[in-house]
């Protein structure tokens, strides 16, 4: 049972990587960062069976971050997109000092 | 209050409590003179003429002492008066604290001496301050050893000094440095008595620089003439050869004995610390030779003496002649109970000496300017010293010192007494013929009467005519070269494996050949100055006159010593009522008597009264067979002035061009090294290695850091997102895979 929920929870992740890696619209690769995160949750879950709820509770931190992150992330983006008219990231290149 | 407590108890010394406590006020004397002066100098002269002192002069390079004497010229452009001169507003001030410290150090000095008990066995060491104390192990203090040695030492600086303080009075007088002069002059006095009152080496070396920064100073004391600047740096730089040598021998001493006191090598040299004969103390005594060399100019150091010549005359004559060029001789007497050790260093010590002794007398013969027959002089005798100290005869050799003190400086400052009328002469004529040299001179005893008499005293002295100071002191130490090689560690030894009794026997027979050259050149420059037609000139013959007292007085005093001077130590065969016979010998005994009698195997070396007869007879016959020679073969009369002379050919030339050392010196040496450190050090090392390497590579290195920075920084999320991806891979596989 841990070891299937482990392999999925592998395979999420990968595609969320995957997503991050490939993909160029901001929405898209913010929602495969969700989709890390929930990879990461649910190896967390899955865990928790051998190792007490320590990682359960990590997982409602887990959450908490990422809806506070998913409000501050979209608003990023919101005014990117106000800005450029695009959420093109290959247009965006205002982390060049 | 100069007195905190320190330890070494002085305890039960028998100098403990008397007027010797005062000793560490010696050198404070001077020093005091010297900071009175040194600020009277920061005041400007009255007429402080052209930046320039030497304009007048320009195009008039052969006499250096031509700015000596007076200054007129430069108050004299201004106006039609060439009396008036640029003398300090403070010069009677300089004129009175100058000598004053002097003469009350010299009074100290024998008040010491009368509270001395001849036969102290151990020195007194006076600790006056803590210096730099490293650890329990390198106690450094300030601390004043005085015995018999030391006690000669500062009788004689003291007392010769104050001679030539009060001679430069007259001399120096109308300079506008002059409180700048005494300042340096007291300056060195307080060295030098550092110097010889040390009581351990690291004190004496700073003595020992001390006195070479004096040394430097006052050559270059007319430094407004290239030339004279670069006799000051040549002395200077010469010097510091020789102070590595010093340097050497100390640190070799601390970590083979653990101690710099004399006291303490004295014992742990004595107690066999040291192997007699060893490698180690050859060594240590090689390097401290080395030093000697380069202070008491001796070969292959010498060069820089003859230059030092630049400087005033009073200079030459207490630092460059009685004082300082002494101290190597002083240092070697300190240290005999290292050099007793080692026959080997021994014998190079009299063999250096030896071959110095001919080889400057020799140069001698054919200078013209009087002070540089003078320099060849005092380095010839300075090998004399050496010889005597090198072979053990460790008294004789600071006989010769002392009597050398009177005789050179009587020689030098008569020297500057002709020097003094001359230049005024030209001055008054506004001739700008060389004041120095001999073949514009001639026929002075007319008007230097006092000057001639006073200095042939002296040249009898150094030529070594019987009852004169310097036969006593010569002879002595030419007698115990021959002692010394009829038994003695030395003549046991092998140098370079030549048997040490050959070595010493040829060591005598350079000795008896630089006496009979010594002879000669003295008898020359006797009668090229004074005897003879004048030469000097029509109109300049008028204003030629003896100098002022203060300046005849000093002669006076130093020509009475140079004549009775060997009553200090009449050797006992003579049987002679007055003076002190083996004076010296008594005195000095508790000092380096153990050294010399290690030499000489223990025992009082004797040789058989017809012997000694015979080699004193020798000596005088050699010493009057010089003089006779130099009367009948020079010929004043013949000597045409200056300006008029013909080129010296043949030996003659090689002679007066003293062998080309110097050249040689420039080509082998100085050449090589400023070609090395132009193109190794200074384009090579300098230029391409600091600057290129160092400076320069450092900013390509981050420049080229920066440019990869700058082109990792895209600016877009992916790359980043790639690298972090990357990196992380990378990191896991590490864990996984170790």
């Amino acid at each position: 049972m841990i070891i299937e929920a482990l392999f999925f929870s592998a395979v999420l992740f990968t595609i969320g990587v995957v997503g991050v890696l490939t993909r160029r619209n901001a929405i898209i690769i913010f929602m495969c960062v969700e989709l890390m995160l929930n990879a990461v949750n649910l190896s967390f879950i899955a865990l928790s069976r051998l190792y007490g709820l320590t990682g359960q509770v990590f997982v409602i931190f887990v959450m908490t971050v990422a809806a506070a992150e998913a409000a501050v992330g979209l608003a990023i983006i919101i005014s990117i997109f106000r800005h450029h008219e695009s959420v093109d990231l290959k247009n965006i290149n205002l982390l060049k000092g | 209050m100069l007195q905190p407590h320190l330890g070494t108890a002085a305890g039960a010394h028998p100098l403990a409590g008397t007027i010797a406590d005062w000793v560490w006020l010696l050198p404070i004397l001077p020093l005091l003179g010297f900071v009175i002066n040194g600020l009277l100098s920061l005041v400007p002269a009255y007429h402080a003429g052209p930046a320039d002192p030497s304009a007048s002069h320009a195009g008039h390079d052969g006499a250096h002492d031509a700015h000596a004497i007076s200054h007129a010229e430069n108050a004299g452009a201004t106006g039609d008066d060439h009396h008036a001169t640029a003398r300090h507003r403070f010069a009677g001030l300089v004129s009175i604290v100058g000598p004053l410290v002097l003469l009350a150090a010299f009074v100290l000095a024998v008040m010491i001496f009368l509270a001395m008990p001849g036969d102290m066995p151990a020195p007194f060491v006076k600790t006056v301050l803590a210096w730099m104390p490293v650890g329990p192990d390198l106690p450094l203090h300030w601390a004043f050893q005085l015995d018999q040695l030391s006690m000669i030492m500062v009788l004689v600086i003291t007392g010769v000094g104050t001679l030539i303080h009060i001679f430069s009075i007259g001399y120096m007088r109308d300079d506008p440095g002059y409180p700048r002069y005494f300042a340096y002059l007291n300056l060195f006095v307080a060295f030098m008595l550092v110097l010889v009152l040390g009581a351990s080496y690291p004190v004496l070396f700073v003595g020992w620089e001390g006195v070479g920064l004096c040394s430097y100073l006052l050559i270059g004391f007319w430094f407004n003439d290239k030339a004279n600047a670069d006799a000051g740096k040549k002395a200077f730089i010469v010097n510091r050869i020789g102070d590595f040598g010093f340097l050497i021998a100390m640190f070799l001493l601390w970590s083979n004995l653990g101690t710099l006191d004399f006291t303490g090598v004295a014992a742990a040299a004595g107690g066999g610390a040291l192997p007699a004969g060893g490698a180690l103390v050859t060594t240590i005594c090689l390097f401290f030779f080395l030093g000697c060399t380069g202070k008491s100019a001796q070969i292959p150091l010498y060069v820089w003496l003859p230059d030092a010549m630049a400087g005033p005359t009073p200079v030459s004559a207490l630092i460059h002649a009685a004082t300082m060029v002494t101290a190597g001789v002083y240092l070697i007497a300190r240290s005999s109970f290292l050099f007793s050790l080692s026959p080997v260093a021994c014998l190079t010590v009299a063999v250096v000496g030896a071959i110095t002794a001919f080889f400057a007398a020799t140069i001698g013969l054919k200078q013209w300017d009087i002070k540089k027959v003078l320099a060849y002089s005092t380095v010839s005798q300075l090998g004399y010293m050496f010889i005597g100290v090198g072979v053990g005869a460790y008294v004789a050799g600071m006989f010769h010192l002392v009597t050398h003190a009177f005789f050179k400086a009587l020689l030098f400052l008569g020297s500057g007494s002709v020097i003094y009328a001359m230049h005024a002469a030209y001055h008054h004529t506004h001739s700008h013929e060389d004041a120095q040299d001999m073949r514009n001179m001639g026929g002075l005893r007319t008007f230097l009467p006092v000057t001639f008499i006073l200095m042939w005293i002296a040249t009898l002295a150094i030529a070594g005519i019987p009852f004169f100071a310097g036969f006593f002191s010569k002879d002595e130490i030419l007698g115990a070269v021959f002692e010394r090689a009829g038994g003695s560690t030395l003549a046991d030894a092998s140098w370079l494996g030549i048997p040490g009794r050959g070595v010493l026997y040829a060591v005598w027979v350079l000795g008896l050949a630089g006496a009979l050259l010594t002879a000669i050149y003295m008898t020359r420059m006797m009668l090229y100055t004074f005897h003879g037609p004048n030469r000097t000139g029509e109109k300049e013959r008028e204003h030629l006159h003896e100098a002022p007292w203060t300046m005849t007085g000093p002669l006076v005093v130093l020509g009475v010593l140079s004549a009775l001077g060997g009553a200090l130590n009449l050797p006992a065969f003579l049987h002679l009522p007055v003076g002190w016979t083996g004076g010296l010998d008594r005195w000095l005994h508790p000092v380096v008597g153990e050294a010399a009698l290690r030499i000489t195997h223990g025992v009082a070396p004797e040789v058989a009264p017809g012997t000694e007869w015979t080699l004193v007879g020798l000596a005088v016959a050699i010493a009057v067979a010089g003089i006779v020679y130099a009367v009948v073969r020079l010929d004043p009369a013949r000597l045409v002035p200056k300006r008029e002379a013909a080129p010296e050919t043949g030996v003659a030339r090689v002679l007066e061009n003293k062998y080309y050392v110097d050249e040689a010196y420039d080509d082998v040496v100085v050449t090589p090294t400023v070609e090395l450190s132009r193109n190794l050090l200074w384009k090579g090392i300098d230029v391409g290695l600091i600057d290129g390497l160092f400076v320069n590579g450092s900013a390509w290195v981050a420049r080229g850091f920066a440019a990869v920075g700058s082109w990792l920084q895209t600016g877009q999320v992916g790359t980043y997102a790639w690298a972090i991806v990357i990196g992380v891979l990378v990191v896991l596989g590490a864990i996984t895979f170790r």
